[in-house]
């Protein structure tokens, strides 16, 4: 269980996170939206530690993990997919997903976690994360990397973002089955209402601010209508 | 005949465990031989004061592969090799060379390698050098490569050339002048640390309709160390350049790059990339994410670059 107290944070006098009070249950599926700029990747870089809060506490299992760094938090059982994946010149696929298994993998284990996420294996297990990849790619990898790490918590930036080539519907079976088969919590920030569909969960974040918690029925219908970042997804509509 | 130092040095340097029984090798330590053989299709013939040798590779060689380690073994010596290599057309053939200095002494140990390619129409070879210094005493470990290529039309060469570790400072100096259709590619992988000083320069004349080089430099300072990285490339015709250098600083490590191209023909097509920088944060940031220390992130990180 993940529990954030009372998180707040600024960077250049503005108030990018302001008090907020979350709790993530075990093996739960949430998905955190709102506007852009309302904060929701400034509060997953804070659970995943690469932003440290100014104030609040963020406990995993009961433990005080504030002061932890990075490398504690994801031994710990936190994995984070960037909204926007890191390019390596010379790291290759493998090593990558590799390093995140945590363990030797074989070709053919590291290969069905590209299979996941819809990359034939071959062309891609030994090419290296570098400028060669697409945007697509990248962020398939990304996805694949994350899978490989089976922790307890895994949280995903916006993964539908640069994804155009691959169906949506493939992208909501991996986290599907990613829940399923692992019994794990997974925390996604997202616009997308085929992926709201499916939380278990729905955080509406604005202003810095928590604006709503709820299930999806209580949440989506009033999504639409309000002020969220949904809208922009219909076109910018009022 | 061999200990245990030059063991180790030859296979850091040229990947020999034990002696190649059928293939053609001339190993040179402390500037004298200590064992050479020469095959059916590859004669390798001494100079004259032992200056160095000649190694003639008869035309349509296919899958054959020399190897010309050169070692220094005690502080002191200085030793200047002048090696040619003349291969025929139409062979494909793999050419492993490079030196180790181990010096435990306190006197400088150099090793000047002048090697000269006559590459013939449509051979291929690929070149491999290596080079590594060792031993804790502190006299000076130094390689000054000297490579020059002559490429005759449709022929392909492929040099990779790596330093990795103990070289207290470097000079490498590297020509091609390419013909018809030929193609060399060059790629170099250094690591400085310390107080060391590694400089590299590149001179390619792409003479012959049609020919392309393509020089491919990453290299890592680390401490206090230094590097400089020249290329020049020259396009005389119909032709195609390409010149990238990639450099990793740490530390106070410092790397400057002065690359040069100069098209003298509207057809020819150059191009020159550089980028110096740290390791990007968001590459720790994002293997630290997997679980990694900052330090295993960089060693990674570095490691991946210089593979």
């Amino acid at each position: 269980m993940l529990e954030l107290r009372n998180i707040s944070f600024a960077a250049e006098d503005k108030e990018i996170l302001k008090n907020i009070n979350l709790v993530i249950d075990d093996a739960k599926f949430v998905v955190i939206t709102g506007p852009n700029g309302g904060g929701k990747s400034t509060l997953a870089k804070v659970i995943a530690g690469i932003i440290k809060p100014d104030s609040g506490q963020i406990l995993l299992d009961g433990e005080d993990i504030t002061d932890w760094g990075i490398t504690e938090r994801a031994n710990a059982g936190i994995s984070f997919a960037f909204q926007q994946p890191v390019r390596f010149k010379g790291v290759t696929v493998k090593d990558l997903i590799t390093l995140a298994s945590g363990k030797d993998l074989s070709t053919a284990a590291a290969c069905e976690y590209l299979a996941e996420v819809g990359l034939c294996a071959k062309d891609y297990i030994n090419r290296e994360v570098n400028a060669s990849l697409s945007g697509g790619e990248l962020k398939r990898i990304e996805i694949a990397t994350v899978m490989a790490r089976k922790t307890k918590l895994t949280l995903f930036d916006e993964p539908e973002a640069g994804i155009d080539l691959w169906s949506f519907k493939n992208l909501i079976d991996v986290f599907e089955k990613m829940h399923e088969e692992i019994q794990a919590s997974i925390l996604i920030i997202s616009h997308q209402e085929r992926i709201l569909n499916i939380a278990d969960q729905v955080v509406v974040i604005s202003g810095g601010e928590i604006a709503q918690i709820g299930t999806k029925e209580e949440v989506l219908p009033g999504l639409f209508g309000v002020d969220t970042g949904c809208r922009y997804f219909q076109g910018g509509k009022a | 005949m061999f200990d245990d130092v030059l063991k180790k040095l030859l296979s850091q340097v040229a990947d020999l465990t034990e002696l190649p029984l059928d293939g053609a090798f001339n190993i040179r330590n402390n500037g004298h031989s200590e064992g050479r053989n020469s095959t059916e299709n590859i004669q390798i013939v001494p100079k004259e004061n032992n200056s160095g040798i000649d190694i003639y590779i008869k035309s349509g060689t296919k899958d054959e592969s020399v190897h010309i380690p050169a070692l220094i073994t005690e502080a002191g010596v200085h030793d200047v090799v002048y090696n040619d290599f003349h291969i025929g057309e139409g062979a494909d053939v793999t050419i492993v060379a490079g030196c180790g200095i181990h010096n435990c002494g306190s006197e400088e140990s150099l090793h000047e390698g002048i090697h000269r390619f006559f590459v013939g129409k449509n051979a291929k070879i690929k070149y491999i050098e290596k080079h590594v210094g060792e031993g804790d005493g502190n006299g000076k470990r130094v390689i000054n490569p000297q490579t020059h290529i002559e490429a005759e039309e449709n022929s392909y060469v492929e040099m990779d050339t790596v330093q990795l570790k103990g070289v207290d400072s470097t000079n490498r100096v590297s020509s091609a002048k390419l013909a018809e259709g030929a193609t060399v590619v060059i790629k170099e992988k250094i690591m400085t640390h310390g107080d060391q000083y590694a400089e590299t320069s590149f001179d390619v004349e792409l003479n012959g309709a049609g020919s392309s080089a393509k020089l491919i430099s990453r290299s890592v300072a680390r401490d206090r160390s230094r590097q400089l990285f020249r290329s020049k490339i020259i396009g005389n015709t119909e032709c195609y350049g390409h010149s990238e250098c990639d450099a990793i600083i740490m530390d106070d490590g410092v790397v400057a790059a002065e690359p040069e191209i100069v098209a003298n023909n509207v057809d020819a097509t150059l191009i020159h990339e550089a980028a110096i920088g740290k390791i990007a944060g968001d590459q720790l940031v994002k293997l630290m994410t997997l679980g990694l220390t900052e330090k295993e992130a960089e060693a990674q990180i570095i490691n991946g670059f210089l593979k």
